[in-house]
């Protein structure tokens, strides 16, 4: 399966010149622009680990690719997403975020139901990736 | 021309003392509720109708008939207004344009002191300034056009139970417009069959699908039966795509006691999102609106019913008027118009109700149809939706006039796609997905909207099946909403 969180999930995977434009895109925002990454992109994890802190008052997208290729290279096996925080008054939140790196496999999701009364059934998606531990949980085991 | 503004006064200045006081019928003009001179405070409540008076009633006494009978006034003159601070009491007409290009309509603005007005009730505001005046002989039409709330009253409502941020946050999707679609056919599937399309919708790359307006529960499918089988098809489509997805679940009923059960059921079954239909009225709306806050539940509304008093351009309340009451009120959508589908929308008057929903200040704007400066004070925006009508092809010209905060709601242009429900929702979401990272890119995405979807379909079947079924479907009708000016190109 592939997850399809972000803006861009359903669109072929965006080169780094592609990734630049839209770095600078919200650079010319306003945006303070961060790396996360995680090995549990269970749809309700919305905290993803940060690479390092936001980078505030940039001008040059390339910074972020080059943070952006550092993670990738720490975590081959990990997601990993570009943020783009929106400090504007009235937004204070995410401007845009998009996935730039997957593992080579992604394993999904299992939806469990619990059969309760009156036809009631509670489910639960269940993240295969966090079956193992912290650090063991893609194919090749690294970090 | 007729009179205007603080022009011709002359024999309508208030009457006072034995002249005002003895028993009979007077103008309204004369009793106090036309004041031109009048400096409205920064906690009125303002008004601006759009009035047609009968042949031969002067524009001024219309308008300060519709003060007076929006606030204190009856018909003849009562000794017991003699016991009250009266002259706080009364509206005030403090001045009336005409309209340019009309013979017989007039823009009067009224001035209403905030203690007309109870905290926090949107019922007892329209009760007011819509209530029996809209029916008043004198006036051939009436129709009020947009209001300010001033903060002092503003900040008695609760606004939206989440509002654009915090329900981003919620489904953690930003940097784009939602996309959804209404289950059709809108009436007779079985909740089986229905939960069906809700799965295959969603599983192929909506946020969200939708119980349509007139879907409560008749025989052929039971409310409780469709929310089981509706919240099945989202956590399955849940879990293929790793998103957070939802199926606005219409809680519509006949009773209030019948919308709470129904919405404590949503919410006993995991539902991020219900909806209601504008017909359920005022207090019913707020009412749901404070449970859907106190119960973490994301509020939609579908505006059923509001083209028998918004469409008309003479008579009956602008949709930005709506617009105000329901973000006052507090919901997290409402339906707002598209420009390019199938019903009512002029765009200039649909970017006012959009920037009504959405934006903290909002100044004067003639030709958005905006009469009044508002000020939001930071209360949530509301998501607008954009329902009707609406297909792939269209994605430039919806994302250039719609922007990035709504939720682009492709119903038949999702699930009358030819390889299938998810294939429709596939096309409708790489055309956005693309035509979202063509603008952040810098292109002039309206002028090569053709292209870039052209370009995005090469790679992906189900656009491209998409813009040759619909590619070159439009509905240009002419709208009768229109702003009264226009802008006129300089140099």
């Amino acid at each position: 399966m592939k997850v399809t969180q972000g803006a861009f999930s359903f669109l072929p995977e965006l080169t780094d010149d592609e990734i630049t434009l839209q770095v600078q895109y919200s650079i010319d925002q306003g945006f303070a622009l961060a790396v996360e990454f995680t090995d549990d992109p269970h749809p309700r994890n919305c905290l993803w680990e940060m690479w390092d802190l936001p980078m505030f008052d940039i001008k040059d997208a390339s910074a972020v690719v080059f943070e952006m290729n550092k993670c990738r290279e720490a975590y081959p096996n990990h997601y990993i997403k570009i943020v783009a925080y929106d400090p504007h008054p009235n937004r204070q939140t995410t401007g845009l975020d998009f996935i730039v790196h997957r593992p080579a496999e992604e394993p999904g999701f299992r939806l469990d139901r619990q059969e309760a009364n009156d036809r009631h059934i509670n489910y639960t998606l269940h993240s295969y990736a966090v079956e193992k531990p912290h650090g063991e949980r893609y194919s090749n085991g690294s970090k | 021309m007729a009179e205007s503004g603080n022009g011709n006064l002359h024999g309508k200045q208030a009457l006072e003392g034995e002249k005002r006081w003895g028993a009979g019928v007077i103008p309204y003009a004369k009793m106090g509720y036309w004041e031109p001179d009048y400096v409205p405070k920064d906690t009125d409540v303002l008004s601006a109708h759009r009035i047609t008076p009968q042949a031969g009633v002067d524009p001024i006494e219309a308008a300060a008939a519709v003060a007076g009978e929006s606030s204190t006034a009856t018909w003849t003159v009562v000794w017991t207004d003699r016991l009250t601070n009266y002259k706080q009491y009364q509206a005030k007409a403090y001045r009336v344009d005409p309209v340019p290009g009309s013979d017989n309509q007039y823009i009067a603005y009224i001035a209403h002191d905030i203690d007309l007005f109870e905290e926090g009730s949107v019922p007892n505001l329209t009760a007011s300034i819509i209530g029996n005046v809209f029916g008043f002989k004198a006036l051939k039409a009436l129709r009020l056009e947009d209001m300010r709330i001033p903060t002092a009253y503003l900040k008695t409502f609760p606004g939206p139970p989440h509002g654009i941020v915090m329900e981003r946050e919620y489904l953690n999707k930003f940097g784009r417009p939602f996309l959804g679609a209404t289950v059709k056919p809108k009436l007779g599937l079985s909740a089986k069959n229905y939960g069906r399309v809700v799965y295959e919708a969603l599983k192929g790359g909506l946020d969200f699908t939708k119980d349509d307006e007139n879907i409560n529960s008749q025989p052929f499918m039971r409310w409780r039966d469709r929310f089981l089988f509706s919240i099945e098809g989202v956590n399955r489509a849940n879990e293929m795509t790793g998103e957070v997805k939802g199926h606005y679940m219409n809680v519509t009923a006949a009773t209030m006691e019948e919308i709470y059960e129904r919405a404590e059921f949503a919410k006993s079954i995991g539902s991020p999102i219900i909806m209601i239909d504008l017909v359920i009225g005022y207090t019913a709306m707020t009412s749901i609106s404070k449970w859907a806050r106190a119960n973490g539940m994301l509020l939609h509304l579908h505006r059923a019913g509001h083209g028998t008093y918004t469409r008309q351009k003479t008579h009956g309340v602008s949709f930005r008027v709506i617009s105000k009451w329901v973000r006052m009120m507090g919901v997290d959508h409402v339906h707002a118009g598209t420009v390019v589908g199938k019903l009512e929308g002029d765009p200039n008057m649909i970017a006012g109700y959009y920037d009504t929903l959405r934006l903290n200040d909002t100044p004067i704007d003639p030709v958005k149809g905006l009469y009044f400066e508002q000020h939001w004070n930071s209360m949530p925006g509301v998501m607008p939706v954009a329902s009707g009508g609406i297909h792939a092809g269209q994605m430039h010209q919806l994302l250039h006039y719609l922007g990035e905060d709504c939720v682009l709601q492709f119903g038949g242009g999702t699930i009358g796609h030819p390889m299938g429900i998810a294939a429709g929702a596939e096309a409708n979401r790489v055309a956005l997905e693309g035509m979202v990272k063509a603008r952040n890119e810098g292109r002039d995405y309206l002028a090569e909207g053709d292209q870039i979807l052209k370009d995005l379909a090469k790679k992906n079947q189900a656009l491209q099946v998409a813009l040759d079924i619909w590619g070159d479907i439009s509905f240009n009708y002419e709208s009768t909403d229109t702003p009264d000016v226009l802008p006129t190109a300089t140099a």
